[in-house]
């Protein structure tokens, strides 16, 4: 950095001594701040990157190229968490949207209590995904837990009532309806904040026009979220890659692989098998995932601006 | 789903609507679902293990027992956990609230060849996860020598560039005007920032703050990669393994996850408002 900045001087007209003042002056204020993001941010980043093209075990590592990268393609395990992950983000995100979005809808309103409501939907945020873990691995116990329970006395017979986290085929929705459950809330504040921009004169017009409210919703409160909705849907996408906590709480990736995401494998290859040059690679493959959501969020965003 | 449109109208008169019954009722279950979980947690917490699985539940314990709460506070380091949390929590976040309002002061209201290029990186790495560059990051902490330390832990999210944003975000919108006047009057810039910047930048301190301490407090995974010792663990872990060796002890386990969550309840009753703000203002940014 330092290297550009007296580029910088040196290129344009000297800087007056006032003005030279205040530039070290904020420098100075910086300084804090960016040595920690230097050495734990920015370096990090870079060596992230060359660490992948080693063989890197902690100690020891040599360049080996690219073959972190073509392991990849060969590496089960690896494409067992990449396409579990892609299950988890394209059941996980739509969800979680529908959820969010209908309660923003339902509290903004004049309600009586809608005050309360918002308070105690955003609450689930707020916790530990390791107390919320604990609490769900007792709720969804398949012999005794409450949730059997009720469906026992609902009627469910014995051999048709779900394993939850314990089977291979219902492991990864369980963690679904947990995560859903947990962040929905706070999509909802989002959205909440989208419809508050929304001109109360649109609503007022098409109520002229004679707009059930039906016909509201779909030509005046969706096209005018639509801003918000692609943005907390692409936020939102950017976190499912991110799912970790509570996997490792409650399945550790289990039954067998069934819930095994991509960070998940970054964990144990890096920290469990110490393979922490092809952990790099998985970490930048999830990197690049991210970095195209991203890509793709400011592309669109433009394009939703000018919409409308 | 009905009355969507209607209630936004301003002059419409107050008239109970059978739409909005239907949405009130709505909000009651999604309410009840949201809290159950909850509920029976706390509820669990003060049974024996014999008791919770009872069906029907009793959501009221027939007797309450204290022995879940005994044990996690006296016969396990949940004592040491809460400590070692506040302290991590407390330190990190005044740390943060150091750093980065000095930088964002910089970038708001300093003036610098190469001042808004170098925003603009801080605001790029914004968007690498955190588990994109956990390895390296590991690497350093342990050849710094500080692997199984809190310091690791601290030096790791002292510095965020998530918190500059936030703070330069309400730093911009203080006038220039009262800067220059200040210059002008003679002040420097140290207390400029002392006594003009920090006082109007409160409402984004607090939020920065209540964010970033429900963050650390929650934290699983960072404590989990650098801590080894049980005496340095923080409550997240302190629970989660907790939980590995005594996972038949189901009431036990209400009873320690109750006690994590108690503080962020308390935190959320004082600072509700900051915290929506924090993520409805994290969503514009995007």
């Amino acid at each position: 950095m330092q290297k550009a900045t007296l580029r910088t001087v040196r290129g344009k007209p000297r800087l007056s001594q006032a003005r030279r003042r205040e530039a070290i002056t904020g420098y100075l204020y910086l300084v804090p701040n960016f040595v920690g993001f230097l050495v734990f941010t920015a370096i990090p980043i870079i060596a992230g990157f060359v660490m992948s093209f080693t063989d890197y075990n902690g100690f020891s590592g040599e360049f080996i190229g690219l073959s972190n990268y073509a392991k990849l393609f060969r590496d089960t395990q690896f494409k067992t968490a990449f396409v579990n992950n892609m299950v988890y983000s394209l059941a996980s995100v739509p969800l979680t949207i529908v959820a969010a979005l209908l309660f923003a809808l339902a509290l903004n309103r004049k309600m009586w209590g809608a005050n309360f409501f918002k308070t105690i939907f955003f609450f689930p945020n707020l916790t530990s995904m390791v107390a919320v873990g604990c609490v769900a691995m007792l709720l969804f116990m398949p012999s005794n837990g409450p949730v059997n329970n009720l469906l026992r006395a609902l009627g469910v017979a014995e051999a048709n009532l779900p394993q939850w986290f314990f089977s291979t085929k219902t492991a990864m929705a369980t963690v679904i309806i947990m995560v859903v459950w947990k962040q929905a809330g706070y999509y909802m504040i989002m959205f909440m904040g989208g419809l508050k921009n929304i001109s109360p004169n649109l609503y007022e017009a098409a109520r002229i026009d004679g707009a059930n409210a039906w016909k509201v919703f779909w030509n005046v409160t969706w096209p005018m979220l639509s801003p918000t909705t692609f943005m907390v849907t692409i936020l939102c996408f950017i976190y499912s890659f991110q799912v970790f906590d509570i996997i490792n709480v409650t399945t550790e990736g289990g039954p067998g692989r069934a819930t095994s995401v991509l960070v998940f494998r970054i964990y144990r290859e890096a920290f469990k098998n110490w393979k922490m040059g092809y952990a790099s690679a998985i970490a930048y493959v999830l990197f690049l995932i991210i970095l195209t959501i991203t890509l793709i969020q400011w592309r669109g965003q433009k394009n939703w601006v000018n919409d409308d | 789903m009905h009355m969507i449109a209607y209630q936004t109208l301003p002059r419409r008169k107050k008239r109970l609507r059978p739409g909005i019954v239907l949405i009130f009722m709505f909000c009651v279950l999604v309410g009840f679902l949201m809290v159950v979980p909850f509920a029976w947690m706390l509820s669990a917490s003060f049974k024996a293990n014999t008791e919770i699985f009872e069906t029907p539940t009793r959501w009221i314990p027939a007797v309450f027992r204290t022995l879940n709460y005994e044990k996690v506070w006296r016969d396990i380091a949940f004592p040491q956990f809460f400590f070692n949390t506040a302290k991590l929590a407390v330190i990190i976040t005044l740390m943060q609230l150091v750093t980065c309002s000095l930088a964002a002061f910089s970038f708001s209201k300093l003036h610098y060849p190469g001042r808004d290029k170098l925003f603009l990186i801080y605001l790029a790495t914004m968007m690498v996860p955190w588990h994109a560059i956990m390895i390296p990051q590991f690497i350093i902490v342990k050849n710094l020598g500080l692997f199984n330390t809190h310091l690791a832990l601290i030096l790791l999210q002292a510095f965020s560039a998530f918190g500059v944003f936030i703070l330069r975000q309400s730093m911009l919108s203080i006038p220039d005007s009262l800067t220059e006047a200040a210059k002008i009057d003679g002040c420097g810039t140290l207390r400029t920032y002392l006594t003009i910047i920090i006082p109007l930048t409160k409402t984004g301190l607090i939020t920065l703050a209540i964010l970033t301490f429900n963050t650390i407090w929650n934290d699983y995974m960072g404590p989990m990669i650098y801590l080894d010792s049980e005496k340095l663990f923080t409550i997240q872990i302190g629970l989660a393994s907790f939980r590995q060796q005594f996972s038949a002890d189901y009431g036990a386990i209400m009873a320690g996850a109750v006690s994590s969550i108690v503080p962020v309840i308390l935190m959320y009753a004082i600072g509700q408002k900051n915290i929506v703000e924090g993520v409805a203002f994290s969503g514009i940014k995007g």
